[in-house]
């Protein structure tokens, strides 16, 4: 057991409509993060991924709006923070987020050392300019990146080259927790390889000591993270390490998902993909009760009324459900 | 189609040519700055086939598209179209080519024209294939055929614009226009690469149907060599702006010939294989 580098404790935030309408796209949130541990979070597009990422920064800025839960780094709790106090002290040194299109982060009309030059100014004022080009340059190194490339523009590179700048300098002041919003699904399979081996690189040699990883490709998941994380309308219904998640779901949901992975190889081409049928609920009034119950197969009359607490499993693992460990695997067996 | 047909239509001496090219080149630029996008490539496509063409951006896949489609033009070879070397020199005959050809492209979003409502997209197809006499019930019928055939309800579609559906719904729209068009050949340039894991399931499958159904041929464009071996028959595989290697899906993907495929297929993500550094470090954090 490592240090707890990042605690969230019943996580709420809202976005606030044109209308004034509330849209609760991350409720009730809670999971811990250890030191040297990566957990990947999976689920559809429009679950709420991409806004638990921007909550977790406790960078709140409308529409977004922080309703309940605490935020903790490394002991230090950062819910609640004004967001210019959050800028400074922790963007950059304890969280660190990279973007879908991080590649498109890149001034054309500056250099790469510019951008590494605002970071470490915007945290250490008194930074001189060799320190910063010797700091940039030992990082390029270690991570296998090009040291001319501090010296280009961000048009004279290519798009996986661009991506990895884009995370050697955002991560450059070693931050504690790294956020990364799907900073693969851009580019094609050769360059995200590279992508994934340097983001493996910088957690193996203690760069970044824990790392968030979103996505929605779980073959993909399942090499680069230890813990798998599901996610669905705002909830997490599932946790677990990678081998538990991918060959043993447990929620209804989690298994549905399962369906949809497409690798090549040998055996998998007389599989038949399954679609999950349905919609995900609308979150502007989220259902009483569990919110796949709708989609569910197994749904009982009690699921659509009363709502479930995400409780613990066998084996560490936590899920989101009415049916006990058991049960679920005793409907899995009947349906085969 | 019923299943003798279908068996009597993929079998060899049956099969129609549906698409060829010979000594096919795209050359951008010229002088010192000449770049080689497609570099004299054979080909020959039948009907009722699935093809995939794989291979890393800047490969030449999407000029080859491109050009299959006319709207760029070819720098030297030749494409022929049901047998005849194709003639889009006028307006006119391109109208006419694309009644045969027809395309989904990557973004769905960028896909629509946004001050059309969808009624007018599918009546649209309806149009151009020659149902401008017919009467509004019979239109009205044949649009409610091709949402069912894609799992969309109708109803709920009319009066509404494509930019309030989301991107999965968007790309089967596309398809419900394929379906009504009914063109002998389907090129999808990466329709899945923006959709999420769960919807693309529904996509890949219909494009199975389309083929199944009607006998379509299609030709599937990916970076993903997941992708590929799911839906395809055969899959040819795009290096430079060459074919380096082609053949049925499984000789493809599980006995990789040439050093490129292997390269790719090492690169892809797979969950009984994993890379060498995941691999590594997993055994050194298991569990107890």
């Amino acid at each position: 057991m490592g240090n707890i580098m990042l605690e969230v404790n019943g996580l709420t935030t809202k976005y606030v409509t044109r209308f004034k309408e509330n849209v609760y796209a991350v409720s009730d949130v809670s999971f811990t993060l250890e030191e040297g541990r990566s957990v990947g979070i999976a689920g559809e597009s429009g679950c709420g991924k991409s806004t638990l990422a921007l909550s977790l920064m406790g960078y709140y800025f409308a529409p977004l709006h922080y309703i309940k839960g605490d935020i903790i780094i490394d002991g230090k709790n950062i819910s609640g923070m004004k967001p210019d106090d959050v800028r400074k002290n922790v963007l950059g040194t304890e969280i660190a987020y990279i973007p879908q299109a991080a590649m498109n982060a890149l001034n054309p009309t500056r250099k790469v050392i510019k951008f590494i030059e605002d970071v470490i100014r915007a945290h250490d004022p008194k930074a001189t300019k060799k320190d910063i080009f010797d700091l940039a340059r030992q990082r390029f190194e270690v991570l296998n990146l090009p040291v001319e490339t501090l010296y280009k523009y961000s048009v004279e590179l290519s798009g996986g080259m661009k991506q990895r700048t884009v995370i050697a300098v955002s991560t450059i002041l070693s931050p504690k927790v790294l956020i990364a919003d799907e900073p693969s699904s851009a580019l094609d399979v050769t360059s995200q390889k590279m992508v994934i081996k340097m983001i493996r690189d910088l957690m193996d040699l203690g760069l970044i000591k824990s790392m968030i990883f979103i996505t929605h490709e779980l073959p993909l998941l399942y090499n680069v993270t230890d813990d798998i994380m599901v996610m669905y309308a705002a909830q997490l219904v599932e946790s677990g390490t990678a081998d538990q998640m991918i060959f043993d779901p447990l929620h209804p949901y989690s298994k549905g998902l399962m369906g949809s992975i497409l690798v090549p190889e040998d055996g998998t081409r007389d599989v038949k993909l399954v679609a999950i049928p349905g919609t995900p609920p609308n979150l502007k009034k989220p259902p009483e009760g569990c919110r796949f119950a709708e989609r569910c197969v197994y749904a009982t009359p009690k699921c659509k009324v009363s709502g479930v607490a995400y409780h613990d499993f066998d084996n560490n693992r936590k899920c989101r459900c009415h049916m006990s460990e058991n049960e679920l695997r005793e409907a899995y067996a009947n349906e085969q | 189609m019923s299943s003798d047909n279908i068996e009597k239509a993929y079998s060899k001496e049956n099969r129609e040519l549906c698409l060829s090219g010979k000594g096919v080149t795209k050359v951008f630029g010229f002088g010192n700055r000449k770049t080689l996008a497609v570099d004299n490539v054979d080909f020959e496509f039948y009907t009722g086939d699935l093809i995939s063409i794989v291979g890393e951006s800047g490969s030449g896949k999407t000029t080859l598209i491109k050009m299959l489609l006319g709207l760029t033009s070819v720098t030297d070879g030749k494409i022929f179209f049901m047998g005849k070397e194709r003639d889009i020199r006028t307006r006119q005959k391109k109208k006419e080519y694309w009644k045969g050809i027809q395309a989904i492209f990557q973004d769905p979003f960028s896909s629509y024209n946004i001050f059309n409502k969808i009624d007018s997209v599918l009546l649209d197809c309806i149009h151009m294939r020659g149902g401008r006499r017919l009467k509004k019930k019979e239109k009205i019928e044949m649009m409610r055929e091709a949402c069912s055939f894609v799992n969309l309800k109708f109803d709920e579609m009319t009066n509404k614009y494509p930019f309030e559906l989301s991107g999965g719904q968007m790309q089967r729209l596309m398809i419900a226009r394929i379906f009504l068009l009914r063109p002998k050949i389907l090129l999808a340039d990466e329709p899945t690469s923006m959709i999420d894991a769960c919807s693309r399931a529904t996509i890949l499958d219909m494009l199975l149907k389309l083929r199944d159904e009607i006998g379509m041929m299609i030709i599937f464009i990916t970076h993903d060599m997941g992708l590929a071996y799911y839906v395809s028959d055969t899959v040819y595989i795009m290096e430079k702006g060459k074919f380096v290697e082609y053949g049925s899906a499984d000789e493809v993907v599980l006995n990789p010939k040439a050093e490129y495929t292997k390269q790719l297929l090492n690169d892809v993500p797979k969950i009984h294989d994993p890379w060498e550094f995941s691999r590594n470090r997993r055994e050194v954090t298991a569990p107890d």
